[in-house]
């Protein structure tokens, strides 16, 4: 699940790498879904700039804890800072390119997105 | 009947009838501060520590070192809990600004960390605590109310026995969120309310379906041993009744109680004005019960522990040998410092951890100083039956104004004094430029008590009931009536020594008459003998004339027949 690194030539700010976990529970319809939505996501926007982790805490519950998750699924974005968390199923891409700082939330020009 | 699980909170199994529902949820809300964590954590403590079921504790607000560190001063040790594998603590920490929405979700986390922590230790007892952090954290109510409805039911289908607490909603809400909604088996509402300036916690079980539960308010307190709730067994009125005489140390008040005192866990009522002595008397029975051995507790609310000691002292009364050995505590707390309630839950505690057979409280008029009798009755109530019930005996001192000793008797102390077995009233006595002090036994149930009014005196040597002189119809006391005293005493020497000159006089006048009887004995043997001679001679005469003139004749010519 690791797509590893390859540089970009574009612009400095695509240069930066993004550490993302998606915990699930289990395989169920939601967590199969967020897999698939935060995988297009990546590949069409972070191309060769993410570390994406599939977690699934229903295997490993102690995760849950030490990572405070309280909604399935939840996507954390350990880097670049700040640690950002997206809870659902991924399916609001709009929202998480925003998130991300892959698109500026409707029209202003922010570099740290929505809060 | 409904399976229930033990808090093992002094006071609330009496409430609820043995515990919270077993295996079910139950809600516990409240305004902020009022002690829903603190009633919470000892639910789990006391189960993991008395009854063996251990318990998770899931907390939405503060983290697990705080509240380590909150319970430590009530004496629970978290860290060796869940060293023992006994307490699961979890913290929650939902930061609204770092979480974006990005669909369909649900809480399955939640569930997950919260299964996970039971299986861990094994747990039968889940506080979540507060739940209602999460409407702060997650912007999506709808998804929340669904998943707050599955995790209900979920505690439920594995079988917790569980505390939610809520945060008291406004107006008639019982929770800002409406969890009351998902909670419907047992619902307890906690209280702060501030009357007169002191604060007063309460508590009241609000609903438990399936089961007689007390309706009322109860006070409670969270004191050095955890939350109490003022319980209400005492309300039955069966309490058992003893025979047996417990003396009040002072020996002419005992005379004036049919010689033996008052009855075992009976209560005395004390009332005087300023000065009459009703803390000697307090003080005089805690003093006599530690000298049978018995333990004693006495409440003070006017003195500090010290000073009682000092004072007391100056009547021959030694406090503080028994303080060091152990039989007698003495407590001294400003009233105001709680509200009557509070002050009843601190001695209901304090009773309960020393186990006295006397407790004195002085004076009950200070506690209920600010309140409306209405109030002071029922809670006052409590305590007596409550120290009846422990079979133990209680002395109560008031204090009634000077110009309030007649009215008082009908009116305001009226609904104390019912409660009350035995009624010492203590009055100044104010004549010929002196104030002496009186006691009499107003009342006393179940014995033949005195009807008379006695000279109560304080003096280096101890108390001291005298017999109080009467003078026409005016009560004699003091100096009064020690004049009084000594004018009968001379009156009765005086009365003696005419009664000794007259014995005398009697007796010299029956020797003299011995004398005489004497003397004419004397005269009356000598006459006799006189004869005797008299007769004799006469006899001898005779013989001699006969023998000279005719041998043949007898005698007595000379006695011829006349």
């Amino acid at each position: 699940m690791n797509t590893k690194n390859v540089p970009e030539t574009k612009a400095v700010a695509a240069l930066v790498q993004y550490v993302l976990r998606l915990y699930i529970t289990g395989s169920t319809p939601r967590s199969l879904r967020a897999i698939a939505n935060i995988r297009a996501i990546c590949q069409e926007h972070l191309k060769g700039r993410y570390d994406l982790e599939v977690l699934d805490i229903a295997q490993q519950p102690q995760l849950a804890e030490g990572e405070q998750i309280i909604a399935a699924p939840t996507l954390i974005k350990k880097a670049p800072l700040p640690i950002r968390r997206f809870i659902g199923d991924m399916s609001e891409t709009e929202r998480i390119l925003i998130g991300l700082d892959l698109r500026r939330a409707s029209g202003t020009a922010t570099d740290s997105g929505s809060r | 009947m409904l399976p229930k699980a033990r808090t093992g909170i002094d006071g609330l199994d009496e409430i609820t009838g043995g515990g919270l529902p077993a295996g079910r949820p139950t809600l516990v809300c409240g305004s902020a501060g009022c002690g829903k964590t603190m009633l919470a954590m000892e639910f789990l403590v006391r189960g993991a520590t008395q009854y063996g079921e251990p318990g998770v504790f899931m907390t939405f607000e503060e983290n697990a070192a705080e509240l380590t560190a909150n319970v430590r001063s009530l004496g629970f040790d978290l860290d060796e809990l869940a060293a023992a594998k006994m307490i699961a603590l979890d913290h929650v920490h939902v930061e609204r600004s770092e979480i974006e929405e990005a669909g369909d979700y649900d809480l399955e986390g939640l569930f997950i960390r919260l299964g996970h922590a039971i299986d861990t230790i094994g747990a039968k007892r889940v506080v979540l605590d507060t739940l209602e952090a999460l409407f702060a954290g997650l912007p999506n109510h709808a998804i929340l109310r669904a998943e707050l409805r599955r995790l209900f039911r979920w505690l439920k289908d594995r079988g917790m026995t569980a505390i939610i607490t809520g945060e008291k909603g406004d107006g008639n809400a019982i929770t800002r969120h409406g969890l009351e909604e998902y909670v419907a088996d047992c619902v307890i509402i906690l209280d702060q309310r501030i009357k007169e300036q002191i604060s007063t916690r309460r508590l009241r079980v609000l609903k438990y379906r399936g089961t007689a539960h007390g309706m009322n308010e109860y006070p409670f307190l969270i004191g050095e041993h955890g939350f109490s709730v003022l319980p209400i067994t005492s309300l039955q009125l069966d309490h058992p009744v003893s025979a047996e005489r417990v003396p009040t140390g002072i020996a002419r008040l005992d005379e004036m109680l049919e010689g033996e005192g008052v009855f075992r866990a009976s209560s005395v009522f004390v009332t005087g004005s300023a000065g009459t002595g009703k803390s000697s008397i307090a003080a005089k029975l805690v003093e006599a019960a530690c000298q049978r051995g018995e333990r004693a507790l006495f409440f003070a609310y006017e003195e500090s522990a010290a000073q009682i000691i000092r004072n007391m002292l100056s009547i021959n009364i030694d406090l503080a040998t028994w303080v060091k050995k152990g039989l007698l505590q003495i407590h001294s707390s400003r009233p105001t410092l709680y509200g009557l309630e509070q002050h009843l839950v601190m001695m209901h505690e304090s009773v309960n951890a020393f186990r006295p057979t006397m407790v004195a409280v002085d004076p009950i008029s200070n506690l209920t100083l600010a309140y409306d009798d209405a109030d002071v009755n029922p809670t006052l109530m409590r305590l007596i039956d409550f120290l009846k019930q422990k079979q133990i005996t209680a002395v109560f001192t008031s204090l009634t104004s000077e110009a309030m000793v007649e009215p008082m008797q009908e009116n305001s102390q009226l609904g104390v004094s019912s409660l009350m077995d035995t009624w010492l009233l203590l009055r100044n006595v104010e004549y010929s430029g002196e104030r002496n002090r009186t006691i009499f036994v107003l009342k006393s149930r179940g014995m033949a008590h005195s009807n008379q009014v006695r000279e109560f005196v304080l003096s280096d040597a101890g108390i001291d009931l005298v017999d109080v002189h009467l003078s026409g119809d005016r009560v004699l006391t003091g100096r009064a009536r020690i004049a009084q005293e000594e004018d009968e005493r001379v009156a009765l020497s005086t009365g003696h020594a005419d009664h000794l000159r007259t014995l005398r006089q009697l007796e010299s006048k029956q020797k003299t008459i011995e004398a005489q009887i004497a003397a004419l004995q004397a005269e009356s043997e000598a006459v006799h003998l006189a004869i005797g001679q008299e007769s004799v001679r006469a006899a001898d005469q005779q013989i001699l004339a006969g023998t000279k003139r005719q041998p043949g004749g007898a005698g007595g010519t000379q006695r011829k027949p006349v």
